[in-house]
């Protein structure tokens, strides 16, 4: 049985003058899988993450989600950038939950949900109302709805952006160390609620340090340094038994 | 430990004053400050009141005709030219952040010029460009004598509107660099086009820094199309001058133009409060305001 490929990179190279950011990066995600992309700060995880969704532009390599070439379009030889409208198309099938949470702060947290179903996929407003009150009560805040970002702390934000992901249906969602700006109280919150999206099917890719979320939740851990893809396999085989001495010296000084 | 050594301390005879009550200092200096400044508010409200003023001629000319179609003009004078100068200032402010270097660079020599010349002055090149171009137009489509279009609403309009562009492109440009760039990147995640996450997450979010400097300005303008008096636009600084010059009652119909302006601004800083608290919306300070 051959599973469905999500997302497929292909030597995803990324420059930034004389630095390179990452050096063709390859991966395959299948539908389903919850993958945690781990690493040293200054690896390339998060610029990774945000090619697959086209907010970092990749200097060559090409990334297809759904069997459709993200960002690009062929014409002959080359592949030419695509206009704003299908970009904007293309980025409604990838949620992505920012590390600062990144809620509009001018609408309550039911209107942050909203927004994207109501003004970007022009769903009927009651219908959307309603899935984005269910999700908000699946991620325990029903009684948070009509209050401003600014009311929330950082635990319930994400967890509204969570929300906001999840309300657009997407068929995977990126995770950019969603846990990194949270005061340490609050991050088992926001871990169980992407525990249980992961239990509901959902395919995430999750950058992340949270070393104890990607030994339970992951099937899948890869391993960055330097812009390079180190090391990917099975969690339990990447997190315990690492080919790489890199990795293994990573999780060790994670632990330590 | 220490807190044993603060129990027994309470019983010493020395820190038996901490019960007793505690008093505020008095502010001399600032009761002497305050009896100043009264005494000389009072001694200006006295020269007003035993001064030559007519006051009956201030009361009879309040309602004037004369007067309030100057006022309607000068209210028509300020929303032409602001329109004016707010789409200006948000075409220029977008030029300027454009990354366009031609229409970037056009931009800083448009605030440069506007910004840089008085408004009188520029109120009267516009005026007397007859001067120096009898016609315009296209050549070959249509033709105009410039003295039948440049009125002296037009000039006035076209005066204050482009100069007030200047300023307030700064004003908008100030609003978009406001905004986080994280919430570009929420807007675009979402699938949102540049146009719907300029129009739905960008610009409310600007407007909250814009609207109190675009009041200010709105009020400012109120005020500057008083210079359009200089070249006949018969608003209401023109019209008491018309009336005083033929009845010399020169400070009574200044206190009586002085008074629609006063009118007028404090019903603009009513109006900008509701709106600074509608764009205000999702913000901590105002929140804990209301």
């Amino acid at each position: 049985m051959t599973k469905d490929i999500i997302v497929k990179a292909v030597d995803v190279t990324k420059l930034y003058g004389p630095f390179t950011a990452l050096d063709k990066v390859n991966l395959e995600i299948a539908k389903g899988e919850v993958c945690c992309i781990i690493g040293p700060s200054g690896s390339g995880k998060s610029t990774f993450l945000r090619c697959i969704n086209q907010l970092e532009k990749m200097n060559s390599g090409a990334i297809w989600v759904n069997d459709e070439l993200v960002g690009y379009r062929r014409e002959g030889n080359n592949l030419h950038e695509i206009n704003d409208a299908d970009m904007a198309r293309q980025r409604r099938r990838v949620g992505m939950v920012f590390q600062r949470f990144n809620l509009f702060p001018h609408m309550t947290a039911l209107e942050n949900v909203m927004e994207g179903p109501v003004q970007v996929l022009k769903e009927p407003v009651a219908e959307v109302r309603k899935r984005a009150e269910d999700i908000l009560a699946r991620v325990g805040l029903s009684d948070k709805i009509s209050h401003y970002p600014s009311q929330l702390s950082g635990g319930q934000q994400q967890r509204v952006a969570i929300a906001r992901a999840m309300c657009m249906r997407p068929d995977l969602i990126l995770f950019d160390e969603p846990t990194s700006a949270l005061d340490p109280e609050l991050v088992s919150e926001v871990l169980d609620v992407m525990k249980d999206l992961a239990a509901s099917g959902m395919t995430m890719i999750v950058v992340t340090h949270e070393l104890g979320f990607a030994r339970n939740v992951a099937n899948t851990v890869a391993f960055m340094e330097a812009g390079k893809m180190v090391e990917i396999g099975p969690a339990s085989e990447v997190l315990t038994s690492p080919k790489s001495p890199r990795t293994a010296e990573f999780i060790k000084a994670v632990h330590s | 430990m220490s807190t044993a050594d603060v129990t027994s301390s309470t019983n010493d005879q020395k820190y038996e004053i901490a019960h007793l009550k505690l008093v505020p200092k008095r502010h001399i200096g600032r009761m002497i400050a305050a009896a100043i400044v009264l005494l000389i508010l009072a001694a200006i409200v006295r020269a007003f009141s035993v001064g030559q003023i007519e006051w009956s001629y201030v009361r009879d000319f309040l309602f004037a005709p004369a007067i309030l179609d100057g006022l309607k003009s000068t209210l028509i004078m300020t929303v032409a030219a602001m329109g004016l100068g707010i789409i200006l200032g948000v075409v220029i402010a977008i030029m300027r952040v454009s990354g366009n270097p031609v229409l970037s660079s056009i931009a800083i020599g448009y605030v440069w010029i506007f910004r840089g010349a008085p408004a009188l002055l520029q109120l009267m090149i516009w005026f007397n460009l007859a001067l120096i171009f009898p016609t315009m137009g296209i050549p070959g489509l249509f033709e105009f004598r410039t003295v039948d279009i440049m009125t002296p609403f037009v000039a006035a309009m076209l005066g204050l509107g482009i100069s007030q562009g200047a300023y307030t492109s700064e004003v908008v440009r100030s609003g978009l660099l406001s905004v986080d760039s994280g919430q570009y990147e929420a807007a675009r995640a979402i699938g949102m086009t540049q146009f719907k996450m300029l129009r739905r997450i960008v610009l409310p979010q600007a407007m909250r820094v814009m609207v109190p400097p675009i009041g200010n300005e709105v009020i400012g303008m109120v005020k500057l199309t008083s210079l359009a008096s200089v070249i006949q636009y018969s608003e209401i600084l023109h019209n008491a001058q018309i009336i005083y010059f033929a009845n010399t009652r020169v400070l009574e119909l200044l206190l009586v133009a002085c008074f629609w302006y006063l009118v007028v601004v404090t019903l603009l800083s009513i109006g900008q409060y509701y709106i600074e608290r509608y764009f205000g919306r999702g913000s901590k300070s105002i929140t804990a305001s209301m």
